[in-house]
């Protein structure tokens, strides 16, 4: 499965919820799909997506959050597993894209290609539903379940290590958090209800 | 254990005068009862950290998303969460009110505190954040409401040392 297409089969489900992601390929890869002003691309920070998305989560809870995580980023906050799993906010889904590599910095293998397992990870952690997935198919279903759910839920996304050519795209970093503050001021009214 | 109720119930307080609503926290003996007070105050929302660099992510989410929060820690939480400061709140210009418990200054009992304190004011100056210090009731209320205010205008994080002389009662 390419991250690429995963994103694309679930791009239209995007409309109207919180979409937060991390650096790198993924950020590059929606935006060349298509920004929207409810998506924010945290540029650097590894490992404080899931924290950007439980903070929304916790304040928002009319809102229904995504996060779109990557094996790096995770492996560098996984007591932020914990946290997430303590409050187990209803309206946050946390996907982690698993290359089993880091990508953007010369794709060096990490500890997912040698055996560790997120989705157990998470699930010991206290995440209520998880879940590892391989293909489009199976992706789209668990990403729609996990909205119906109204659970937390963590889905691994094993995914190709394949990614755009470069990273650096148009929308500047603070133009992006401005838009995204705005949105989130406006949300509450125009956005459909947290499912 | 003689950590000063009647200043931690000052300062918790002052935060809520300022619309605090979410408070993260990793627990250290000078911040229990704030803690305390946090997860007693049923308006509250009090994350629990299990690493401090946690609370900055948090406290981004609940500022974009409308909610004003603070972040308690002790000096080597603050090390510990320095890069997320950097590339996260810095990065993107977002407000961080830091309650920053000072230990290792003078009258510091236990050794493994005593590195931490000599280098959190030069750690603080070299990342340009703002700070003052709260060691006396008397300006902990107005401090806190100007440290948030410059905070909130300046779209960056400001620190407030948590010191010996207002947290501690010997």
């Amino acid at each position: 499965m390419l991250r690429l297409d995963a994103l694309k089969s679930v791009y239209d489900r995007l409309e109207g919820r919180v979409v937060i992601t991390i650096m790198g390929a993924v950020a590059a890869e929606l935006q060349a799909i298509g920004h929207r002003p409810n998506q924010f691309y945290l540029q650097h920070a590894m490992g404080l997506a899931s924290s950007l998305g439980l903070g929304v989560a916790l304040t928002r809870p009319e809102l229904s959050v995504v996060v779109f995580d990557g094996d790096g980023s995770i492996l560098m906050n996984l007591g932020g597993l914990t946290t997430l799993a303590r409050y187990r906010p209803r309206n946050l889904v946390h996907v982690v894209f698993d290359n089993e590599s880091l990508l953007s910095v010369g794709g060096f293998p990490t500890a997912t290609s040698t055996g560790s397992d997120i989705a157990a990870m998470a699930a010991a952690a206290g995440v209520p539903r998880t879940a590892t997935v391989h293909t489009l198919n199976e992706f789209v279903a668990a990403f729609d379940e996990a909205l119906a759910a109204r659970e937390l839920t963590t889905i691994v996304a094993k995914v190709d290590a394949k990614g755009p050519a470069g990273f650096v795209t148009d929308l500047a970093l603070l133009e992006n958090r401005f838009e995204f503050q705005r949105w989130l001021k406006t949300a509450a009214r125009t956005s459909q209800p947290a499912s | 254990m003689p950590v000063s109720v009647n200043h931690s119930r000052l300062i918790y307080d002052a935060l809520k005068e300022c619309g605090v609503g979410l408070v993260s926290a990793l627990p250290e003996t000078w911040l229990v009862h704030l803690i305390r007070m946090a997860e007693d105050d049923p308006e509250m929302i009090l994350v629990r950290l299990a690493k401090e660099e946690e609370g900055v992510g948090v406290s981004a989410g609940a500022y974009l998303a409308g909610t004003k929060s603070a972040m308690l820690m002790q000096n080597h939480g603050f090390l510990a969460a320095v890069n997320g400061i950097v590339s996260c709140a810095q990065l993107y210009r977002i407000p961080l009110l830091m309650l920053i418990s000072h230990r290792g200054e003078f009258g510091e009992r236990d050794p493994w505190q005593t590195e931490g304190g000599g280098v959190t004011e030069h750690v603080l100056q070299a990342l340009r954040i703002p700070f003052a210090y709260l060691d006396s009731p008397g300006h902990v209320s107005h401090r806190i409401r100007k440290a948030q205010t410059l905070a909130y205008s300046s779209n960056k994080p400001v620190a407030l040392l948590l010191c010996r002389d207002l947290m501690w009662e010997d």
